[in-house]
């Protein structure tokens, strides 16, 4: 079976004011077809650098990364993923229907075509009231909804989300977590979850990734043993199986052994 | 309660400046007619508006010739100064060479200027006129659109890469939109600057006709009031360029909601 991302040796430096950073060293993972994959670890431990390779908008210093096979220039060239930040980005003069059919326009697709997409992507984000609003009228969750219906807009096989619910309340970010997880469901498409917030990764994900900063590597890998099928609602919340997994994925974090100053130099 | 209250504040807002400037006619006229302040040194306001409605026709027919010049130059300086920023904006050694020459023009006289493009153009055309519009209008233009360019935020540039937009998507899709409304105050100010420049630059040859030639032909002759009608006629003029670039402004700020960036 082909894996939707592999990721192989690959190592991360930035030439910054003060000398090189490394962001990544190492790293090898891969995320299978239709798995929930998050990226868990303090800030700077380059989870979002990771992301950011696998959707071409940084490069590796060493080692390769494949989304389906291919570059990831050819991937997103393709348009194979979608993705979605912290930030909901929407074009302000935009409305939540053209927002979402930005992707669509770009990539030429029929207006009759395009009309009929927008609406379904709404539906499933639950937006169809709001189709005709600007952004500036909306709340921050709303917001990131749009953001992921567009994100859905090419009927990606992967999705790449970097902290989308961080800017949002308690309240709002689990009934988004609840709604991603449906969404997942729905469309089948394997993601990778940037966040820093262990249940949310625990109540998403097949698999959480550990990683340790400075530089970002893969600590553990923790398999959450909550199938696609198990719904993600308050009883999986307050479930042992689910306490048992954030406690696991904590020990993980807090766990990392002390670096090694022979680790320093590479 | 609250709308009569509303109704009444825009009465009021409307009522309080002509208020004020009939107020300043009344007191003017005043000045002339009893406080004896020579007719040569300052027409009465009554007769300016008998020299406006006398000579309404050739007052018309000017004002459209300093009106044509000055859009005319207004649309040439605004249509170069978009596409030079837009090129600024694209490559930064293309503005790095050009900021010196935009801040030459900022400070180039028109009263310079003037003699020379009308010699230049021969003494019966226009386009000495049009091209001094066309260059005060430029650099208001010119520096909002710059940096209307420059308000792409790093997230909307990842997005559009993401999307892997052609640049010429990017560009009309994210870019433009952005600077829309920088590039509109932008021509909001070079309408009033456009106006008073035509005018000006019919001071220093050029054919006849025009409000700034009959200002000085008027002034020349002694016809201070007629002078003065005309100055009036200038005055509207600016005035009308000046809102029809104000509603331009509201009229997209209201198809292009700019709202707070979230």
């Amino acid at each position: 079976m082909q894996e939707t991302v592999r990721i192989v040796g690959v190592s991360k430096t930035f030439a910054t004011r003060s000398g090189e950073v490394h962001a990544l060293a190492d790293v090898d993972l891969t995320v299978g077809e239709g798995e929930f994959v998050s990226l868990i670890g303090p800030s700077g431990c380059g989870k979002s650098t990771l992301m950011r390779l696998v959707a071409d908008l940084e490069q590796p210093s060493a080692g390769t990364v494949e989304v389906f096979g291919k570059t990831p220039r050819q991937a997103r060239n393709d348009q194979d993923y979608g993705i979605a930040f912290q930030q909901a980005g929407l074009l302000p003069w935009r409305t939540v229907a053209a927002n979402i059919a930005l992707p669509l326009e770009i990539h030429r697709v029929g207006r009759a075509e395009r009309k009929q997409r927008v609406a379904e992507l709404a539906e499933l984000v639950g937006l169809s009231d709001f189709a005709d609003h600007h952004p500036d009228q909306l709340s921050g969750g709303m917001q990131q909804r749009v953001a992921i219906a567009r994100a859905l807009a090419e009927r990606p096989r992967l999705l790449l989300m970097d902290e989308p619910f961080g800017a949002l309340d308690e309240m709002t970010r689990e009934r988004m977590q609840s709604e991603l997880a449906r969404i997942a469901v729905e469309t089948g498409a394997a993601v990778v979850f940037v966040t820093h917030s262990i249940p949310e990764a625990v109540f998403l994900s097949d698999r959480v990734v550990v990683m340790s900063p400075r530089p970002g590597r893969i600590t553990t890998v923790i398999t959450t043993g909550i199938g696609r099928d198990v719904a993600r609602d308050e009883a999986l919340r307050e479930s042992p199986a689910f306490f048992e997994k954030v406690t696991e994925v904590r020990e993980g974090l807090h766990g990392v052994p002390v670096r090694s100053p022979a680790l320093e130099g590479r | 309660m609250s709308t009569m209250s509303s109704t009444t504040e825009r009465t009021a807002r409307i009522a309080a400046p002509v208020l004020v400037g009939l107020l300043g006619l009344a007191v003017w006229q005043l000045l002339v007619s009893v406080g004896g302040v020579s007719e040569y040194l300052l027409p009465s306001p009554s007769e300016i508006w008998t020299e406006l409605r006398e000579n309404s026709e050739a007052i018309r027919e000017a004002t459209w010739i300093t009106g044509g010049n000055a859009l005319a130059g207004l649309v040439f300086g605004t249509v170069l100064a978009v596409l030079l920023a837009a090129i600024a904006g694209w490559a930064r050694w293309f503005d790095g060479m050009l900021a010196p020459v935009v801040a030459s023009i900022a400070v180039v006289p028109i009263v310079a200027l003037a003699p020379v493009l009308n010699s230049m153009y021969g003494a019966d055309s226009e386009y000495g006129r049009r091209a001094i519009a066309a260059l005060a209008a430029f650099v208001p233009v010119f520096v909002n659109t710059l940096r209307g360019l420059r308000q792409t935020t790093p997230l909307h540039r990842d997005l559009m890469s993401t999307y892997a937009a052609s640049p010429w998507q990017t560009f009309r899709s994210l870019t433009l939109p952005s600077a829309t409304p920088y590039l509109l105050t932008g021509i909001r100010v070079a309408s009033s600057l456009a106006v008073i420049s035509a005018l000006v630059a019919e001071y220093f040859g050029g054919p006849r006709g025009g409000l700034g030639s009959f200002i000085t032909t008027s002034a020349a002759t002694s016809a201070y009031a007629r002078a003065w009608a005309y100055v009036a006629a200038a005055i509207l003029l600016g005035l009308g360029a000046y809102l029809v670039t104000v509603l331009l402004e509201r009229l997209v700020q209201h198809r292009l909601p700019t709202g707070s960036i979230r």
